[in-house]
């Protein structure tokens, strides 16, 4: 335990009392007390842990808290606005878009940051970069159908 | 997630009022109760309280029995409220396993919602002085159809009372014809929890007090503990014990990332011994154990039909050790204290752990309460009931409550795998190409070893340094052995092993998916040599008309031409498409899958591009959860044939990563088309299962098809797809 650092969660400013190199994972699930992002394999390699930092998904079960400085962080909770679901999140919904959804709060994440940086993406791009995302239920196909929807729903295609 | 006690006044010896549970909590199925207030609660405010003793595995179970006590009480499917696998409010059924729960929980619950619909349709013919038949219910409300001002509700009636009855099981069920809730695609209740990022998962359970716990496990199954230097780790902040007791060593602290660090820090030694057979030697080696043999199918005259059949073939197919890989390894949290020991966890079988734990902490069954919290999709048996175990130990030691979080390698290592095996078939063909002879084994260990008792919990086999003992009982390994098709002269043995090289249990399926890789592939492989159309061979020999409505259909949408199989193109990419037909256990779902296949001729990659399934499970409850269960089934059955394949050497399991094991990723997955054949006539049947059991064959088969090449032994990686093709 050394020292207090300040992170920007979910538009907020949060003290926490942990050592520096806690990975930022621990941090969010066990000191602000979200659920979104989920330990999965601390290896980076499955993307249950995902966060926005920024507009960019980043892997929370490595990343030292004292890495972060002044970045804004968004969980899965941080992407509802005023009570209301992200579209990306109602585009889940609308396709049920889960099995187990342990995985899907990187999924949610990923596709989020994808269609912001780009709203119309082609189905390979969209494959491309969910491919860092494991699902273990075989969600996928239903995953993508969402990713279409949501882009619909953001871009105003489709009537909410 | 706060972890909930249960209510008072809404447990299970509450509403039984004073008819305890018996305690017995021995059956694989559980002991099912008639009493209805076991099933049922209506609750004041017009809510239902109903109570399973199955379990969600992230399957969307829990919305399908809702649906099913919804339509038959005829209440909205929002006021129905599901408890589930809680040992002191649900009833005990067991496992939640074999694609059983529509069919046992969902029958049960329906018929308890009958026998309570009459019963409050007969109050209220009291109350309202009328005869049953000018009476209507709606949503709960049940008025006089002539005068419906004269009405009144579930919750009047029952007036927060229990029911205090038998389920007779003849109270009149509705006709399937009439439901508007059942056959739905009801919303899953948890998605909209699930993507808010509310707590839903046993990982997201927090106890007041609570320490976290992880393991330091031995490198390998058997090693022996040498030495520990508990002075490595007693500087770091927040540790609160090291746990020793015999080979099981954890560390508890404070907080999570303290415990990761203690955990990684405790110097260790261990002395560790061959257990496992060279991996290349793993097929011979199941193949030259003693085994238990069964024959489970004989008709005809095999040995002489064989002799003289016009052409004889054999093959062998090889299905190695598969994880489950649950993407969240497995997580539980325990309270033990003197008086009531309290512990979360996402067993598939609440009764039976809860015996178990209580034999590993020496105290009465009664004593152990465990509530079932759902976890990552686990399709089977993973470590769940181990880190139960694991936390209830730390518990014990710390006189604090634990969460126990295994770690990815701590899943990939110790939780049971679906075991390896060995098929083999032997076949002859007449001068017209007929299916004369069929003579199918199987060697297998038993696919179902559940943690009844501590010697079958990890923990359990540390604390006592003896290994796991051998199978008490085999099963599994002759499902779906024998087929549904009507050869003159056939035989199916199946031949146990009584050990497993690496420690297994249920998978999805148990061998269903195995049996039919390699009947399917056989059959493919008869009717390639017999020169006959892979699909219409198949139908020659299916007399129901049922099943070979789900083939036809399952043609129809593939586009599916008849032609003998195409092979040896020498194209740089190859197409292909294959079949393969299944009836589930034999007499439950009937699925049919056709996959089509692109192989690369030169790097043996396969890509498969699209699949169609065809699938009858009787009545259908949910279209959309039914849909989802399939996309599911294919995928990742698809993923254990292409890809999958755990890893050992004489020492220990290699597997310990998604690098070392890799599953499917989206670039990777195909389109999935699915025909549902409805049967609102039949009983609904279950649906977890069956799809995953076509899948390794029909790719196999498209495989040969587009190339020639056969493959024999799973996964079809590129190396052996090469292979194949020389």
């Amino acid at each position: 335990m050394s020292g207090e650092i300040v992170l920007i969660v979910n538009g907020k400013p949060h003290t926490v009392q942990a050592a520096p190199d806690t990975p930022l994972l621990y941090v969010l699930r066990n000191e602000l007390g979200l659920n979104g992002p989920h330990f999965g394999c601390a290896g980076e390699k499955c993307g249950a842990c995902m966060v926005l930092v920024g507009a960019k998904p980043v892997l929370s079960c490595h990343l030292p808290i004292s890495e972060i400085g002044r970045s804004r962080i968004t969980t899965l909770e941080g992407l509802i606005e005023d009570g209301e679901l992200h579209p990306v999140q109602r585009a889940f919904i609308e396709e049920q878009a889960t099995q187990c959804g342990y995985c899907v709060n990187g999924m949610i994440i990923t596709t989020a940051a994808l269609l912001w940086k780009n709203p119309h993406p082609t189905g390979e791009q969209i494959r491309a970069a969910l491919d860092g995302n494991l699902c273990r239920c075989g969600a996928h196909l239903r995953i993508l159908r969402a990713v279409r929807r949501a882009e619909k729903l953001i871009s105003g295609e489709e009537e909410e | 997630m706060m972890a909930e006690q249960s209510r008072p006044g809404n447990s299970k010896a509450g509403r039984r009022q004073g008819r305890r549970g018996s305690g017995r909590r021995e059956a694989f199925w559980g002991q099912l109760t008639n009493w209805l207030d076991d099933w049922l609660a209506i609750n004041p405010d017009g809510t239902v309280t109903a109570f399973s003793g199955k379990v969600e595995l992230g399957t969307g179970v829990r919305t399908a029995l809702a649906q099913i006590i919804a339509e038959e009480l005829d209440v909205p499917f929002g006021r129905v409220h599901m408890v589930m696998g809680d040992t002191e409010r649900t009833p005990d059924e067991g496992y939640t396993a074999g694609s059983m729960t529509i069919s046992t929980s969902g029958t049960a619950l329906r018929n308890a919602a009958a026998e309570a619909r009459r019963f409050l349709l007969e109050l209220a013919a009291k109350r309202l002085d009328a005869r049953l038949d000018e009476l209507t219910v709606q949503d709960g409300l049940i008025s006089l159809i002539r005068h419906p001002q004269q009405k009144t509700t579930y919750a009047e009636l029952m007036g927060g009372k229990a029911f205090n009855l038998e389920v007779t099981g003849n109270a009149p069920l509705k006709d399937p014809k009439t439901y508007t809730i059942v056959g739905t695609s009801t919303p899953r209740e948890d998605i909209p929890r699930k993507v808010a990022g509310q707590p839903s998962f046993i990982q997201d359970l927090r106890v007041p007090g609570m320490l976290h716990g992880r393991l330091v496990r031995p490198p390998s199954a058997g090693a022996e503990l040498i030495l520990m230097d508990e002075s490595s780790v007693a500087e770091l902040p927040g540790l609160v014990k090291v746990v020793q007791r015999g080979n099981f060593i954890a560390v508890v602290a404070e907080r999570e990332e303290q415990a990761i660090l203690a955990a990684q820090h405790l110097k260790v030694k261990w002395r560790e011994k061959t257990a496992l057979p060279p991996m290349q030697d793993l097929y011979t080696t199941l193949r030259s154990q003693p085994t238990q043999d069964t024959l489970l199918v004989e008709q005809g005259d095999y040995e002489t039909a064989f002799k003289q059949a016009a052409r004889q073939l054999h093959a062998a197919y090889f299905q190695p050790y598969h994880a489950h890989a649950s993407i969240g390894p497995s997580c539980a949290v325990a309270d033990v204290k003197e008086d009531q020991i309290t512990v979360w966890a996402s067993t598939p079988g609440p009764y039976p752990l809860s015996g178990a734990l209580a034999q590993l902490l020496d105290v009465p069954a009664e004593k152990v309460h465990l509530i079932h919290v759902e976890g990552a999709g686990s399709y089977g048996q993973n470590g769940s009931d181990d880190a139960a175990a694991d936390a209830v130990i730390l518990s014990q030691a710390v006189g604090r409550p634990v969460r126990v979080q295994w770690s990815r390698q701590d899943e990939f290592v110790w939780e049971p795998k679906a075991p390896a095996m060995v098929m083999e078939v032997h076949g002859g063909l007449d001068t017209q190409g007929n299916v004369v002879a069929w003579d199918y084994h199987v060697w297998s260990p038993s696919h179902v070893a559940r943690a009844r008792s501590p010697e079958q919990l990890v923990a359990g086999q540390l604390l006592s340094g003896q290994a796991a003992p051998q199978f008490g009982f085999s099963f599994g390994a002759e499902r779906n052995a024998p087929t549904n098709y009507s050869f003159p002269n056939q035989r199916v043995t199946v031949h146990y092993l009584a050990d497993s090289p690496l420690r297994a249990s249920s998978f999805r399926s148990l061998g269903g998916a195995e049996n039919t890789f390699a009947n399917e592939s056989f059959m493919d492989e008869l009717a390639a040599a017999a020169g006959v159309d892979a699909l219409e061979f198949r139908i020659r020999y299916l007399a129901d008309a049922r099943a070979r409505e789900v083939l036809k259909a399952a043609a129809e949408k593939a586009g599916w031409e008849a032609r003998p199989s195409l092979h040896g193109k020498k194209k740089k990419f190859a197409q292909g498409r294959g079949v393969a037909f299944a009836w589930y256990e034999n007499d439950q779902a009937i699925v049919a899958c056709v996959a089509h296949v692109q192989v690369d001729t030169t790097s043996g990659a396969v890509r498969v591009k699209r699949m169609v399934v065809a699938h009858d499970c009787g009545l259908i409850i949910n279209q959309d959860g039914l849909k989802n269960q399939i996309e599911g089934n294919t995928i990742q059955s698809l993923s254990r044939a292409l890809k999958e394949e755990v890893k050992f050497d004489e020492w220990r399991v290699k597997s310990v990563d998604w690098d070392s094991y890799p599953i499917l990723t989206f670039s990777e997955v195909p389109e999935v088309e699915i025909v549902l054949i409805n049967r609102p006539d039949q009983p609904a049947l279950g649906a977890g299962e069956p799809s995953t059991i076509t899948t390794a064959a029909a790719v196999a088969n498209a495989i040969f098809d587009a190339t020639g090449a056969r493959l024999r032994q799973i996964p079809f990686t590129p190396e052996r797809v090469k292979a194949a093709l020389c």
